[in-house]
């Protein structure tokens, strides 16, 4: 018996000393010389992909921001964000949420809704920002076809963070964002073009408009 | 280019470059377990493990490593999240509860990286990088080593001995995961994932204000947990996050890393068994059913059946543009026919079949290709099974690779594919008939039940994707997905590494002409229908209440 015991203790302790020592190797090491790699080749890119805006950081290229007008109330937390349709409008994000713990931060956390196809609740949000987009992006002189509003204007993203809308959402902000900010269609289209990403390698991944540097585009364009 | 078009040709490139992997990779990792020499680095670790690296284990020693080894891991996890307050590089992160922190302890040494918590809100730095991603990188050797113990098993004869369990536990780290990983993470960094110690920091908006951002060793993290089939994320949104997926290539890119070693063993397992040709029957099996998945969840997903859909115009609730629907169902099948459990888009909104494909294929056992050595030796395990019915048609006793599947061979494997199906059956039995489940659900219905199956599945199968749904930080659920995902990973290690045992004590025995050919394309056809035929009759009233019930509505 106390052999056993004894034959035990030697083994968990063999067991300890190799979690150590591999803590070392891949908890310690491997992410410190992977930083300097990351760091001295890629500090931009390591660092989150920042980008400026009249020398000022305005964001990631990578993450998602929203364009929405300032609240009528800053205090009430259960108003509504209201888009500001001067400005071109990203994916919904419904499934975002702010930290419940370690609250000393205001933290994003990143995430989706997780309703199914047949959830009442995402019939009634797919429902209304279809409206909404339509309603908002229809102008004196161009109507939206409720038909050529794709799915990605209408439906959070996995992140709540997809810095992306497909060129066709792009398209159908175009005649909106022209008049609010009293451009000309055509130079309003160059942007959106000039700010389209196709596939890589042609095959992979989908087309996708960055909608922040779409919007530092349009800025410089308005400050003209 | 239609998007479906992409698709395919994405899913063509992955299959080109897992091919390119396939006979370089296969054979190095055979020359890895092989070797008699060790190297500088190897001889100084087994030194501090005070481990003689060339002693030779029995299988009851072998387990006694794995067991050992284990659970000092989750020991040293659950002790790291609970103090987690008062370490240093915590970002002031307050200590995980007991619940929590013992189920994200099981998870991350049981391969299965299921997260009751939200990766940026709750673990600092020291947690994340010096606590569960070296779980990423050891579970994964683990799965190996028990692997290639079988494997040994097959290959040798009147011995009983499989191997050294240090010896390959320290070989598979060192010479496998860590230098792909850190070519991987220099790539994901090179595209715009993340990699540094910054604390948590305010960036500026454009529209004014600022938001606040985690920094974090995320590429590093991000490599291993795609290479070690874990899955974890270091956000909450896992692979759909930015910072840790951003473009179209580095999708496909995590893809192949989920794949490729998986893929590579069956090539390391025919070396060692001395024909390459048996490896590539199990290879066949794999792809056959890889392939299979993926073509019916790009048919789901593009046709988007389901009434939130069908007024969208699309499946892209929870998918990202920049991956499109083509991107996501081929991370969707990849996650979930291996152990990884990452998710590049939520499995929760796929459309009702495209949510059945996703358990499926965990509910397979996760074989095709599978976890990092829990694929190999499960699909093998899967293989005895076939040869076993096979002998039962023409009335021979069945034989595998030159040894003899007798009563002790064929309980061993029973006993394994039993495991599991009685874990989430029962478990999610017994949730369901707790009234206190009906509050953790986000979606009512057959999507509701889905849900807490889906939970279960994911954690005896050790893949840790959900229904995200599912608010999973209960008492409840942590402690027993918890145990499942414990009893999920150990217990068909045991029967395992018995069988592995029982095999190397055999002597060998010559083919003759009634010896079923294991290398030919019949026994591939054979492998595929036992491997559906067992999960399906296992799980298909289960599937018909939830994913099947909600795919047929719509």
């Amino acid at each position: 018996m106390n052999n056993s015991v004894g034959n035990t203790a030697r083994l968990l302790g063999a067991g300890l000393r190799a979690l150590l020592v591999l803590t070392i190797v891949c908890g310690v090491i491997y992410p410190l010389v992977v930083t300097g790699i990351a760091q001295v080749a890629f500090s931009d890119k390591a660092n989150g992909s920042e980008i400026k805006s009249g020398g000022k950081v305005v964001g990631s290229e990578l993450i998602g921001q929203t364009y929405n007008l300032p609240k009528k109330d800053p205090n009430n937390a259960d108003e509504a964000a209201q888009p500001d349709l001067k400005w071109f409008q990203p994916r919904p994000s419904n499934g975002l949420g702010t930290n419940t713990l370690n609250t000393q931060y205001q933290l994003i956390i990143s995430g989706a809704t997780n309703l199914s196809g047949d959830n009442e609740k995402l019939i009634k949000q797919v429902k209304d920002a279809k409206d909404a987009v339509v309603k908002d992006n229809s102008t004196a002189g161009y109507q939206v076809n409720p038909a050529d509003v794709p799915a990605d204007a209408v439906t959070s993203s996995g992140s709540g963070l997809d810095p992306q809308i497909s060129p066709a959402y792009a398209k159908i902000q175009v005649h909106r964002v022209a008049e609010r900010n009293h451009l000309d269609v055509k130079q309003v289209e160059k942007l959106v073009t000039d700010n389209t990403s196709g596939r890589i390698l042609g095959f992979m991944g989908e087309p996708g408009v960055s909608v922040l540097k779409l919007n530092i585009a349009l800025k410089e364009l308005t400050q003209k | 280019m239609s998007p479906v078009l992409a698709g395919v040709l994405q899913f063509l490139a992955l299959a080109v470059a897992l091919g390119l992997a396939y006979r370089p990779l296969g054979d190095y990792m055979a020359r890895v377990y092989s070797s008699d020499k060790h190297l500088r680095v190897e001889k100084w670790i087994y030194k501090a493990i005070g481990a003689n690296p060339s002693t030779e284990m029995r299988w009851p020693a072998y387990l006694r490593g794995v067991l050992a080894f284990s659970a000092v891991s989750v020991l040293f996890l659950y002790l790291m999240q609970r103090l987690q307050g008062s370490l240093p590089g915590s970002l002031g992160f307050v200590s995980i509860p007991a619940d929590q922190a013992f189920n994200t302890a099981a998870s991350f040494v049981a391969n299965t990286n299921w997260q009751s918590y939200s990766g940026e809100q709750a673990m600092g730095h020291v947690v994340q990088t010096g606590g569960l991603a070296v779980q990423n990188f050891v579970s994964a050797a683990v799965g190996i080593a028990v692997a290639v113990a079988l494997v040994r098993g097959f290959a040798r004869s009147r011995t009983g001995e499989l191997g050294n369990f240090w010896s390959d536990l320290v070989r598979g780290t060192v010479r496998i995961l860590l230098p792909i990983s850190v070519i991987g993470a220099v790539v994901l960094v090179a595209c715009g994932a993340i990699q540094n110690f910054s604390g948590i920091h305010e960036v500026g908006q454009f529209m004014g204000g600022s938001q606040q951002w985690n920094g974090g060793a995320v590429a590093s993290q991000e490599a291993i947990k795609e290479l070690g089939t874990n899955g974890g994320g270091y956000f909450n949104a896992n692979s759909a996050h930015p910072f840790e997926n951003p473009n179209g290539f580095t999708n496909l890119f995590e893809i192949f890393l989920i794949l490729v070693i998986p893929f590579a063993l069956t090539r390391t397992f025919g070396k060692m068994v001395g024909s390459v040709k048996q490896g590539y029957a199990i290879l066949a099996t794999m792809v056959t059913i890889w392939v299979g998945f993926t073509a019916l969840m790009m048919w789901t997903e593009f046709h988007h059946g389901g009434p939130a859909f069908d007024i969208a115009g699309g499946a892209m609730e929870g998918k990202e543009n920049r991956f499109g629907v083509g991107g996501s169902s081929i991370f969707a099948v990849a996650t979930t026919l291996t152990s990884t459990g990452a998710v590049d888009a939520f499995h929760s909104s796929f459309t009702g079949f495209g949510g059945g494909i996703t358990m499926l294929g965990m509910q397979l056992g996760e074989i095709a290709p599978g976890g990092t050595g829990s694929g190999l030796y499960g699909m093998l395990i899967m293989a005895i099974i076939a040869v076993f019915i096979a002998g039962l048609m023409v009335g021979r006793t069945p034989e595998y690779l030159g040894k003899k599947i007798g009563t002790r061979e064929i309980k061993f494997a029973a006993c394994y594919i039993l495991v599991t199906p009685a874990l989430v059956l029962i478990f999610t039995a017994i949730a369901m008939a707790m009234p206190s489940t009906l509050t953790s659900m986000t979606n009512s219905g057959a999507h509701g039940f889905s849900e807490v199956l889906y939970a279960y599945s994911s954690g005896a199968n050790n893949n840790g994707s959900a229904f995200a749904g599912l608010n999973a930080n209960t008492p409840w659920f942590n402690t027993s997905i918890g145990l499942a995902m414990l009893l999920g990973r150990f217990v068909p290690m045991v029967f395992v590494l018995a069988l592995a045992g029982s095999l190397a004590e055999q002597k060998p025995i010559p083919a003759t002409a009634g010896t079923l050919r294991t290398e030919k394309p019949l026994f591939t056809g054979l492998l595929v229908g036992t491997v559906m035929i067992v999960a399906g009759l296992t799980y298909f009233p289960a599937l018909a209440l939830g994913p099947l019930a909600e795919g047929l509505a719509s």
